[in-house]
């Protein structure tokens, strides 16, 4: 699997992203965070693998994980026709510029989030976004869980297949207790 | 209005009581004070006179930093990295270098439409002198130019007054570059302000280039009902040569027009333009056709369609050139900006010029003189079509078939795809003899060659793309509006008051670029359905082309199923790139002729009349250039929201509001003095959207004003929640923020959002005369 940035030029300068070479690396690294949130983007229900949609392995992730949901641009109806309600939903500009706002008090009012994972934006946006939230939330540990590799997150999967992908997805939902 | 460099001289005058010889009195500047409305506060302003209005507007809508590049490279000291916080050798952060990247992009901008306007003015007073009066739109228009007016203080009259406007706008454009200088500004709220001062500047050249343009070249004036023009590529007739014209500037295009018809061979030779010179094109000559936007370029040079090519300025693929030679198209390099390398022939006779371009002897020839230019592009056109025969060298289908075989499927052509287009698996399939996944590209394809440059067996796969796509490109026959120019001045009457109070919904300007993330039948579903919901629906650019490349269910084009005017269910096009300062000139009109309040270098007080009252909001769906920047930060100072599409988060600011932070979103209620918090509204300056359904949901409730009454407030709020239904499979969460009295809640949804506002513990509060400037307060009664 490749740590080369998806889009070639959007590279980052002197601080890359850490490879995920394993699942369970990136189970342990959400299960040490204290307040994760998991922002998930218009895409989820156009990437398909194994003959379901990327939005049906989130929603099994974020129930066994417990990990809230925000649902960007139009696809908090797509979390609500499958039976899950995310725990926000709002434009992807408004969770990146809440999350680099140290004392904004996350969804549910209970603190800031220190840990957020992003999935299924356009490409070029998610690491732009990223890209703000390495710069201006120092406290923030970022993680994509696309299978393209985002040079400016804190931790990155890979490039990967479809096939590793949903593996991936598959494995971490497996870790957390609602996953068994 | 002032004029410059008066020149008497009197050779010999008697009088009873004098003899006066060989007298000469030069005078600087003569002042015309018929215009009896009193001039503002701020007429001309420099890079701070503004700047209090900028930082107010920057406090409620502060700056979200996305730095596309960690680095700076813009001095010798660097590169240096400027990551989560580390300073530069010049002290510079990340946040000040987004925003000094901002600034240089706006003043990249302001400084293309004013040279433009510049090149433009120069020209026409050239031709027809500077006492040549200014007519936008005769009697229907007489605040000519509402733009210039508020900024400058000045009322242009004649072509020569236009230079005094432009030589303002050079001064700041200079001083505003200059700030972006190592060691100059040192904060970024302060590059900020300065974005917003050029995006001012730019909207005053924008109006210069259209205003001189329309009054000299006989485009519509003002013209609901503008013509049809044929748009698309199917609509180009190659049994005729064929003159292809890329570019913004329309000055080179009329010398081929001219001289077409002076030898009356307007019917004789297809003359199509792509990008705002065919916009401007077709406001002059309506025999002139659209083939479409900037991103087609490519693919109507190597479908062979064009016999000679002309180049002006803006937005033009700088390799062009290289392209054309392949397909033995000449090129003429028409503009001062834009030479291309080709020697300069501006000087050598006609016969000459042909010659070499017939013969091949030569692939280009810059000419200054666009008379020169229109002879040489006819007369090599009628030359080389009969040789050319429309030469292509698209590969067949059988060719990629067996050049596909040939792909690595190494990705690279998928990670250089600014939309990621699965490339890799269209050439497997095409490779096999299946070439409907290359074909299903076409649409989405933006036509900008990166696949081909990243691939290593350097396959043609745009020709590839093109080729495959080629039934649906031929097809593309259809109908887009000339450009209008201004809104009338009796259209403003019409519509101020209800625009005003809400009762139309909103305006919608769907401008820019074409760089869209998903073709451009977005921006046609947008534009159609916020013309179905009554907004008024301005388009311009790029945009005004994709809003009327598709077709309703009974054949119509977007400009034929809607009336033309400015207003409700109105489809305007107001025309090219420069044309947008017609949107600004609308929303200072209002305030203007509707309203009553001054216009003359009162820029504060309009632009909080338009924040707070008028419904409009900007869409740049495809937005990639500076000028599109520029563009967007004239809006950003007249307190109008702007979105862009996905790819517009790369201009790496975005100016959010914080719906969650109460204390962001209080006014002053003009009656009174007393502060009252109005919600987020409109909720942000500068947002990018992710998809076309955000979009619209995203445009109905950015419409939402303090000022609207009741009745306008239900209509907004039922628009927003029923696209937010349809859309988003859900209500609103943020309800409650817009709902200011009972009344404002639409009838059909009122168990609904009653149920919302009880659980959200809603209070009701005033409707004020909102502003956000103090010295607007009127004084409280005793």
């Amino acid at each position: 699997m490749s740590c080369e940035p998806w889009q070639c030029a959007e590279i980052a300068a002197t601080k890359k992203a850490n490879p995920i070479q394993k699942p369970e690396v990136a189970v342990a690294m959400i299960k040490k965070a204290s307040r994760p949130i998991l922002v998930a983007g218009s895409y989820v229900t156009e990437r398909w693998m194994e003959g379901r949609q990327l939005i049906d392995f989130l929603i099994d992730f974020a129930r066994a994980s417990k990990v809230p949901v925000v649902a960007t641009a139009h696809v908090v109806g797509e979390f609500l026709k499958r039976g899950y309600e995310p725990a926000g939903f709002m434009s992807a500009m408004d969770i990146g510029n809440r999350l680099v706002d140290p004392d904004w008090q996350g969804l549910d009012g209970k603190g800031p989030y220190d840990m957020a994972m992003f999935v299924g934006m356009p490409y070029y946006m998610e690491a732009l976004i990223i890209c703000g939230l390495k710069h201006f939330a120092p406290s923030l540990k970022t993680m994509t869980l696309d299978n393209l590799y985002h040079a400016h997150a804190s931790w990155s999967f890979p490039n990967a297949t479809l096939e590793e992908w949903a593996k991936n997805l598959t494995v971490m939902t497996s870790k957390f207790e609602g996953g068994q | 209005m002032t004029s410059k460099n008066l020149n008497v001289k009197i050779g010999e005058m008697k009088s009873n009581t004098s003899l006066i010889k060989n007298l000469e009195v030069s005078i600087g500047r003569v002042v015309d004070d018929s215009w009896t409305e009193p001039m503002g506060p701020t007429p001309m302003p420099g890079l701070t006179t503004l700047r209090n209005w900028d930082l107010m507007l920057l406090n409620k809508y502060k700056p979200f930093y996305m730095p596309d590049c960690d680095l700076c490279c813009l001095c010798t000291f660097g590169k240096c990295d400027l990551t989560a916080g580390k300073r530069g050798a010049c002290g510079l952060d990340i946040a000040d270098q987004s925003s000094r990247i901002v600034l240089i992009a706006c003043s990249i901008g302001a400084a293309t439409h004013t040279g433009h306007a510049r090149h433009v003015v120069d020209h026409l007073v050239e031709k027809y002198g500077r006492r040549y009066p200014l007519d936008v739109g005769g009697l229907n228009v007489k605040v000519e130019a509402p733009v210039t007016r508020l900024v400058t203080g000045i009322r242009p009259q004649t072509l020569g007054d236009l230079d005094e406007v432009l030589e303002y706008c050079e001064k700041q454009i200079t001083h505003l570059l200059s700030v972006a200088h190592t060691g100059q500004e040192a904060n970024n709220l302060d590059f900020e302000s300065k974005a917003f001062h050029a995006g001012r500047i730019d909207q005053v050249g924008m109006e210069v280039a259209d205003i001189a343009q329309i009054s000299t070249l006989n485009f519509p004036k003002a013209e609901p009902e503008a013509p049809l023009i044929e748009m698309g590529i199917g609509t180009v007739d190659t049994s005729k040569p064929v003159i292809m014209c890329i570019g913004h500037n329309v000055v080179p295009s009329v010398g081929i027009i001219d001289y077409m018809t002076d030898n009356n061979l307007a019917d004789k030779l297809e003359v199509v333009g792509l990008c705002c010179t065919a916009l401007d094109n077709t406001r002059y000559f309506s025999r002139g056709k659209i083939v479409g936007p900037i991103s087609w370029q490519l693919r109507f040079i190597r479908g062979g369609f064009a016999d000679v090519v002309i180049l002006d300025e803006q937005c033009v693929r700088t390799d062009i050139a290289d392209e054309a030679s392949r397909h033995f198209m000449p090129v003429i390099a028409a503009s001062e900006k834009n030479c291309v390398g080709f020697k300069n022939r501006t000087n050598d006779p006609s016969d000459e010029i042909v010659a070499d371009l017939v013969s091949g002897k030569v692939p280009g020839v810059l000419i200054l003189d666009p008379e020169k230019v229109g002879e040489v592009a006819v007369r090599v056109a009628q030359q080389v079509a009969p040789i050319r025969k429309k030469f292509s060298n698209l590969p067949k289908l059988e060719e990629i078939k067996t050049l596909a075989k040939s792909c690595r499927q190494c990705n690279l052509c998928q990670r250089s795809c600014p939309q990621d287009l699965k490339i890799p698996a269209a050439l497997k399939a095409a490779s096999e003899g299946d070439f409907s996944l290359l074909t299903d590209l076409y649409e989405y394809c933006i036509g900008c060659g990166r696949c081909e440059e990243a691939c290593p067996v350097k396959l043609g796969i745009h020709g590839f793309i093109v080729r495959a796509g080629e039934r649906s490109m031929m097809e593309e026959k259809n109908f887009c509006r000339a450009g209008r120019g201004a809104v009338q001045d009796v259209e403003i009457r019409n519509v101020g008051s209800p625009i005003v109070l809400g009762e139309i919904p909103g305006i919608v300007a769907v401008v820019g670029c074409s760089n869209y993330p998903k073709g451009g039948k977005d921006v046609y579903d947008i534009c159609r359905e916020f013309a179905s919901r009554r907004y008024i629906v301005v388009t311009s650019g790029c945009s005004a082309m994709s809003a009327g490349s598709y077709k309703n269910e009974e054949g119509k084009t977007l400009y034929e199923e809607f009336p033309g005017g400015f207003e409700a269910g109105g489809v305007l096009n107001v025309g090219s790139c420069v044309a947008n300062a017609h949107i600004a000139g609308a929303a200072i009109k209002v305030a203007n002729i509707f309203a009553k309040r001054n216009l003359r270098g009162n820029y504060e007080e309009i632009a909080d009349y338009i924040h707070n009252r008028l419904g409009a909001v900007g869409l740049a769906w495809g937005a990639y250039s500076q000028k599109a920047a520029s563009i967007a930060a004239g809006f950003w100072s007249l307190g109008v929201p702007v979105l862009v599409g996905p790819h517009g988060s790369k201009y790496r600011r975005m100016l959010l509001g914080r719906e969650d932070k109460p204390e962001d979103w209080e006014v002053y209620d003009a009656r009174t003095g007393n502060k009252v918090n109005v919600g987020p509204a409109p909720e942000h300056l500068f947002q990018t959207v992710e998809t076309p359904q955000e979009a619209m949901v995203a445009i109905a409730k950015l419409c939402i004003r303090p000022n609207d009454t009741w009745k306008g407030r239900s209509i907004k709020l039922s628009h927003y929640i029923d696209l937010s239904k349809r859309l988003y499979g859900t209500m609103p969460q943020d309800i409650h923020l817009f709902v200011r009295t009972m009344a404002d809640v639409p009838m059909t949804m009122k168990d609904e959002i009653v149920k919302i506002l009880d659980e959200k513990g809603w209070k009701e509060t005033v409707i004020p005369d909102p502003t956000l400037l103090p010295r607007m307060i009127r004084k409280v009664k005793e």
